[in-house]
């Protein structure tokens, strides 16, 4: 209990409560020229029901939630703390990890067996639909995207760039287009998975090769101009893409392998399915690379690039290769969106959507799989929720603020995410040591 | 082994190696000297491949690799410990000196060991963070990073920059060490004295270009070589 009337603690209830004061300002009832003060007083005094589940006055669920947040922080830090007294000088080695695998495996299985269920579990057509358009496909470009920004250290800000080219392919295999279909006759947009992977990805090494000489900032620059020209070129080339008015319907996938005949139709549940089973493979795919000797040259690249070319790393063939190798999961998810709306308009693919996209990163935990999986369902629940059954009051864009004000509280609090990687949360820790001056206290703590 | 023929190194308008040569042969210690701006720094930038010659050669075992990029140079059999030693700092030091295989396909567990045997110190370590190291420990770390690649040539850009005396001693015994199981070293030092007591040979610098040459023990009593440092000119 003494934790939480330490200084720090303190600093992080003011914190917390700034935090938390401001959202309720926000999205509180706007002022007036007759009463100067009734935005302020309203965003408080008022009564307001509480996302549907009671009613009280505002303030009380300003303090609740500032309260809530402030005992999550604490229980944080002390855990933060603690990985901090482990981590200071001796490191556990990636082959003691290892031996944990059973369990991780187990876990993995098991939450495996729940998304296989979930469907059965949660029957509503909304939820049903919601977990494809909503989470499924936000859970394919996390995990694509983490592997630019997370395993590679790269800040791409066009990522919705390959989304946008796997949609635009598969409309263009299955004759959906303007132009002529890709083989001059349409086919089942289940041909249009490996495809538009080859073409993302080939798209992947044609931004790649002549950007990825940039570091930083520049690079960021680069990649939002070419999210921008894609979505350009989709919304003026009018003979090619249909322009704005979006493509002519696109079919539902359909298998026909002998005595095995399925059609994809307009019920989610099979989507859900089919993207399930591209997620898992995803997911195999993705976490086997974090180990493997390609792995290994992101981070190296990512801690110090002349150090990683003396030992005989060639950073732009890797840089290449991640950009590449991420563009593939969300060419998939194109390949989903096109076929389970079965239709695809430009205004789909904006910038607005790439920063969605590292916002989950960022809040699930760069480089670490779980956690942006993780970041990925617990942001696309909350919006699907919200969309589905709005707060009264609540308008579209309010969820911005909400998003807003959870990104500054976990820059705050947890900066290195939900479910940092094992590598970052030493990095967070060594920092917080050289800042707060318990450098002496560590060197003499565990020297041995 | 390794021989430069009148390299030119430019950087821009300005030149900074107006046609050096010279020469490591196999099992040497051979030191580049020179005050600062002499360009000994540009000279192993050159020798790693991080900036191409402008015009002149650069030989290793009679092949040119004046125009060899800087990532290919550890499977030629050259490794590089870059000046301020540059280790990985999120990495732990085994995991360092597994970056340092990297371009090996075979096993690196028996090296591994010969390295905790040189560099008793890193063993100790071995699960600690690069970031954690104390600055001659880093400077042992980046040694073994280079020699995990086997390196038939081993280049150091001033190993005892910002080291303590007696660290540097270590340092420079250990070097020794490295030439007595086969490996040529090359190394680039300001720390003169210290060079010429461990390096069979020696080149000096001034304004890029070699001033003079000679063997290491006549360097060491050579009054020229106080002269360069301290900044007056001379006549080679």
């Amino acid at each position: 209990m003494r934790a939480f009337l330490e200084r720090r603690s303190l600093r992080r209830l003011l914190i917390t409560l700034g935090v938390v004061a401001t959202v309720e300002l926000m999205t509180g009832p706007p002022g007036s020229n007759q009463a100067p003060t009734s935005g302020f007083s309203g965003s408080f005094g008022e009564s307001a029901s509480f996302f549907g589940l009671f009613r009280t006055q505002r303030w009380v669920t300003f303090f609740a939630v500032a309260l809530v947040l402030w005992g999550l922080t604490n229980f944080w830090m002390a855990n933060g703390a603690r990985v901090r007294q482990r981590t200071n000088l001796v490191v556990s080695r990636p082959r003691e990890l290892s031996q944990r695998g059973p369990v991780r495996w187990g876990f993995a299985l098991v939450l495996l067996v729940v998304a296989l269920l979930l469907p059965h579990i949660e029957t509503a057509a909304f939820w049903e639909s919601a977990m494809v358009t909503y989470i499924a496909i936000y859970i394919l470009l996390a995990i694509g995207l983490n592997v630019v920004v997370g395993f590679a250290g790269l800040l791409d800000l066009g990522y919705v760039a390959f989304y946008a080219i796997g949609a635009y392919t598969t409309a263009w295999v299955t004759g959906a287009l303007p132009t002529p279909a890709l083989f001059h006759h349409p086919l089942n947009p289940f041909w249009a998975i490996p495809i538009a992977i080859v073409i993302v990805m080939i798209a992947g090494v044609i931004l790649g090769a002549p950007t990825l000489r940039l570091r930083g900032d520049y690079l960021a620059i680069v990649t939002l101009g070419f999210g921008e020209i894609v979505t350009i070129f989709a919304n003026n080339l009018y003979g090619i893409t249909g322009g704005s008015l979006g493509t002519k319907p696109i079919p539902h996938p359909s298998i026909h392998l002998g005595p095995l005949k399925y059609v994809w139709g307009l019920t989610p549940v099979p989507y859900y399915y089919l993207t399930l089973a591209f997620v898992v493979l995803f997911l195999v795919v993705f976490s086997l690379l974090e180990r493997s000797r390609i792995g290994r040259a992101w981070t190296a690249i990512r801690e110090d690039e002349v150090a990683a070319e003396s030992v005989g790393i060639n950073p732009l063939k890797f840089k290449v290769m991640a950009f590449a190798i991420g563009a593939a999961s969300a060419g998939f998810a194109g390949v989903v969106t096109a076929s389970a709306d079965t239709y695809i308009f430009p205004s789909s693919f904006t910038l607005q959507f790439s920063i969605n996209i590292l916002v989950l990163v960022i809040l699930g935990g760069m480089g670490s799989i779980a956690g942006v999986v993780l970041g990925a369902i617990i942001i696309q629940t909350i919006q699907a929720y919200l969309t589905h059954s709005p707060p009264a009051g609540y308008q579209a864009q309010d969820l911005y603020i909400y998003l807003g004000a959870l990104l500054i509280t976990m820059m705050i609090f947890r900066p290195a995410g939900l479910l940092p990687s094992r590598r970052r949360k030493r990095e967070i820790a060594l920092s917080e040591v050289s800042h707060e001056g318990h450098l002496d206290e560590v060197l003499t703590g565990d020297d041995t | 082994m390794l021989e430069v023929k009148d390299a030119v190194v430019r950087y821009g308008a300005i030149t900074a190696l107006h046609g050096i040569s010279f020469s490591v042969e196999r099992g040497e210690i051979v030191t580049l000297l020179g005050a600062n701006g002499a360009g000994k720094s540009t000279t192993l930038r050159m020798l790693s491949g991080l900036h191409a010659p402008a015009s002149g050669q650069i030989l290793f075992e009679g092949r040119d690799i004046s125009a060899t990029k800087a990532h290919d140079f550890a499977a030629l059999g050259i490794s590089h410990v870059p000046e301020g030693r540059r280790i990985f700092p999120q990495m732990s030091v085994e995991e360092n000196l597994e970056m340092g295989a990297f371009t090996r396909r075979d096993s690196v567990t028996e090296d591994m060991g010969r390295m905790y045997e040189t560099f008793p110190i890193l063993k100790e370590r071995r699960k600690q963070l690069g970031s954690n190291l104390s600055g001659g420990e880093q400077q042992m770390l980046a040694i073994a990073r280079a020699l995990m690649a086997q390196p038939k040539l081993l280049l150091l850009d001033e190993p005892s920059m910002g080291l303590a005396p007696m660290i540097v001693e270590t340092i420079f015994a250990i070097i020794g060490d490295i030439r007595s199981s086969g490996t040529t070293v090359l190394v680039v030092e300001q720390n003169a004295s210290q060079a010429l007591r461990l390096a069979d040979r020696g080149y000096v610098m001034e304004n890029g270009r070699i001033a003079f040459s000679d063997a290491a023990s006549t360097l060491l009593h050579d009054e020229r070589v106080r002269a360069v440092y301290l900044g007056e000119s001379v006549e080679s």
